[in-house]
């Protein structure tokens, strides 16, 4: 593979310099060899991933030593604070009872659809915990845990799920976009937010959520170029869960891993063990840190698990093996965390008892919250399509209103009778 | 990126960089004031300077817009007097441009993006349907998205294939959508200027075969026009227009099929016979009142529209007008549309558009002897 670090040379020679450079995208300098001076390390081996995926605390809870994390010059990690580390472990716990509150809420028929992240907490943490206040967060539908580890309203989150409307939050103020389904078109409202921001000389970074399987859309693709082309500040987060539904990876790619995909656009690529959240602390935080110094995009993939079903309305059993799910089970991202935190002395019985008592409170807020029947107001359907409905909308409303009233009217007589 | 498309207009030949760089200059040096005779590419030039002008927030981004001016030239000059960080040229992929303008949009930008032909848009469908239109009301109104995205369409430039399609029913069909379509050149300022004020998104659909189409307007007045509006929060957003008082019957058109229209009334004129012309302007949200009010006066009416006839914008019209005004109608109405065919290739394209006698025959058939 051959990359030349001097992207001058592949701009089209002009004779005159004046507007060759006014087509340059604002911004753009020479983002390889910048970054390439920072770490001392060739463009390549900038870009492309650590030969191994980065891990510091493997299965059975153990820290590797600093020779096993899968480091090299230039993908150098730090191990997070024990603040950092106490606090990722309260919302993998919070977010293991949401997963486990929000299927149960699903069997009991109070919620419509649950794309559980049972098994990909720690992916789920380490998105939102790794962005300053200022930054953003753009969700799939599977990362409900993500968006309330970001601070969102547990029951404002699941109000897309419940079914009463297509979102419970507010995008703007809580800088979470909504959990979006058509895959990885969230990516390019990512990258649009990124560049707003830059060009008002703000330092916001944004974080993309995507899956394996989402790789092969063409939003992707899109996304990923128009942030390096860009320059923006985007972290590009993959969590490879293995399946699209019921497609394994190798039906999606046969690229050497997805983080490999990130050099095909001139940015830097990084695999992370998804289910230690200690090297996803490490590793995202590291990405953001380095867009917000101006270093452009990256990509990080995250190798995990979805334990559960797509949703509750698929069946695995039809496209894997109860022995790998099994396998999988040993890798927990929370065993492994409260066995590395119990060694170290940082988790002991009573704070691991006020931890389960706090995500106790979420699963109580979500079962009193989700219990309650919400009445819906049929004229809402009419009040949002526009800033101001047309003429035809106002139609249609006085229609349904009619419809409503009439219908009101019968019962009423019927009541009387 | 577009393929080398056969026209006679100078938009679409192969126009040198010199050429496109005098011109840029030329645009940039020369601030167009008072009543003169433009064409409706400069009008929407000029709108969208001004309204550049007017708030930091107006970006122009798409394909070649930047250093080129655009395909069609309608974003001439923008790059020079704004620079690069306000109108600039993205990768050639259009659901890019379109999603990132929606997330530029949820953080305080006004995007004006290009699409830069009619049939290049396709790319972009997703973004369009499945968040452009609905980003309001999935947030009940929390995120709005004030952005324009203006697609050169429809045909009679002897273009080849998917470089002219009528698409203006896709979107007009998607609820959370407004589509405009001008057809004079003081209408292609006064509806961009009203579309980039929109905080809703809008398909600003630009005719390309009137693109270098010229009037005689005033910009002063047209500005003063749009700044009187803004004050009083008033403005012609939604409202179809007389293109032509008649007393006999109703042409009703938007777009590309106005001119057709009128140089049909004006021959139906010479027969004695007097139509009426409505310019629709705005499909999204559409003016039932101006439109039923012209049909009630004449009893007969002929929708034209260049796109495919079958479950088209011309198709609600008719049902649209048939459903308000039944009692007032002599006649059946009818439709002059394009054929259910692809857009045919250069050579063919003259008998698939609605021509003056195509629509003719229809108001004839109106049946006069009943």
């Amino acid at each position: 593979m051959t990359i030349s670090a001097d992207h001058a040379a592949q701009q089209p020679a002009t004779a005159e310099p004046g507007p060759a450079q006014a087509t340059q995208p604002a911004g753009q300098q020479d983002p390889a060899s910048e970054a390439v001076s920072k770490f001392g390390i060739t463009v390549e081996d900038y870009m492309l991933p650590a030969r191994h995926q980065i891990q510091m605390v493997g299965p059975d809870g153990t820290l590797n030593p600093h020779t096993e994390q899968g480091t090299q010059p230039g993908h150098e990690y730090r191990l997070p604070s024990e603040a950092e580390l106490l606090a990722a472990y309260e919302q993998l716990v919070v977010g293991r009872r949401v997963n486990d509150q929000n299927s149960a809420l699903v069997r009991q028929g109070r919620m419509a659809v649950y794309p559980s992240s049972h098994g990909q907490e720690a992916c789920q943490v380490a998105a939102a915990l790794c962005l300053a206040e200022g930054d953003w967060l753009f969700p799939t539908y599977r990362d409900s845990v993500a968006v309330m580890a970001r601070g969102v309203d547990p029951v404002q989150t699941m109000t897309l799920f419940r079914g009463d409307w297509h979102g419970g939050y507010d995008p703007a103020k809580n800088k979470v976009g909504i959990q979006c389904t058509p895959l990885t078109t969230q990516l390019l409202h990512g990258v649009g937010v990124a560049h707003a921001a830059k060009l008002r000389g703000e330092d916001t970074v944004v974080l993309a959520m995507c899956g394996d399987g989402a790789t092969s859309e063409g939003d992707f693709h899109e996304a990923l170029n128009f942030a390096a082309v860009f320059h923006l500040p985007v972290v590009f987060f993959v969590q490879n869960n293995q399946y699209a539904i019921s497609v394994p990876l190798a039906h999606q790619s046969v690229a050497p891993s997805l983080a490999h995909k990130a050099v095909g656009y001139g940015m830097a690529g990084e695999r992370v063990d998804g289910n230690d959240v200690v090297a996803l602390l490490a590793v995202l935080g590291r990405a953001v840190k380095l867009a917000r110094e101006g270093s452009g995009p990256l990509l990080v993939e995250a190798h995990t698990y979805r334990m559960q079903a797509h949703t509750n309305a698929d069946d695995a059993t039809r496209y894997r093996q109860d022995s790998e799910v099994a396998e999988w089970v040993a890798k927990d991202p929370l065993s492994r965390m409260k066995t590395y935190l119990t060694d170290r002395g940082l988790l002991d019985d009573d704070r691991a008892a006020a931890i389960a008592e706090k995500a106790e409170a979420v699963a109580t807020q979500l079962r009193e919250g989700l219990g309650e029947e919400v009445p819906v107001e049929p004229q809402d359907l009419f009040k949002y399509v526009f800033s101001t409905p047309t003429p035809q909308l106002k139609e249609q409303s006085a229609m349904l209103a009619d419809e409503l009233a009439r219908d009101a009217a019968s019962t009423a007589t019927e009541a009387g009778k | 990126m577009s393929p080398t498309i056969t026209t006679s207009s100078e938009a679409n030949g192969n126009v040198s960089a010199a050429t496109a760089r005098a011109a840029a200059k030329a645009a940039a040096t020369a601030e167009l004031t008072g009543p003169q005779t433009i064409t409706l590419a400069k009008a929407l030039n000029t709108a969208m300077a001004d309204a550049m002008h007017a708030d930091p927030s107006v970006l122009v981004f798409g394909e070649d817009v930047g250093m080129l001016g655009g395909v069609f030239r309608i974003t001439d000059g923008l790059t020079k007097t704004f620079g690069t960080s306000r109108c600039f040229d993205t990768p050639l992929a259009e659901s890019g441009i379109v999603g990132m303008a929606v997330g530029m949009a949820m953080n305080g930008m006004r995007p004006v993006i290009e699409m830069q032909f009619d049939a290049f848009a396709y790319p972009a469908f997703e973004q369009i349907v499945s968040h452009v239109a609905k980003m309001h009301n999935r947030t009940k109104g929390a995120v709005k998205l004030p952005m324009v995205i203006r697609v050169p369409y429809a045909g009679g430039i002897g273009g080849v294939e998917h470089h002219c399609d009528s698409s203006e029913a896709y979107y007009a069909h998607t609820a959370g959508l407004k589509v405009f379509t001008p057809a004079t050149v003081a209408d292609g300022y006064r509806m961009l200027r009203e579309a980039i004020d929109s905080d809703d998104p809008v398909m600003f659909m630009e005719p390309k075969k009137l693109y270098w189409s010229k009037d005689q307007v005033d910009l002063d007045a047209l500005r003063a026009e749009h700044a009187a509006n803004t004050e009083r929060g008033m403005s012609s957003e939604g409202r179809a227009a007389v293109a032509r008082p008649g007393t006999d019957a109703t042409l009703i058109a938007y777009g590309p099929s106005v001119p057709t229209a009128l140089a049909a009334a004006a021959a139906a004129a010479e027969e004695g016979r007097s139509l009426e012309v409505i310019d629709v302007r705005s499909i999204v949200p559409f003016d039932d009142e101006t439109v039923c009010a012209s049909v009630r006066k004449t009893g007969r009416a002929v929708v034209i529209a260049e796109a495919h006839g079958f479950a088209s914008v011309a198709s609600e019209i008719v049902a649209r007008v048939q459903e308000r005004c039944f009692h007032h109608l002599a006649a059946p109405i009818r439709r002059v549309t394009g054929f259910d065919v692809p857009y045919p290739a250069p050579k063919l394209e003259h008998y698939y558009l609605p021509g003056v006698d195509r629509i003719l025959d229809a108001v004839d058939d109106l049946q006069w002897e009943d």
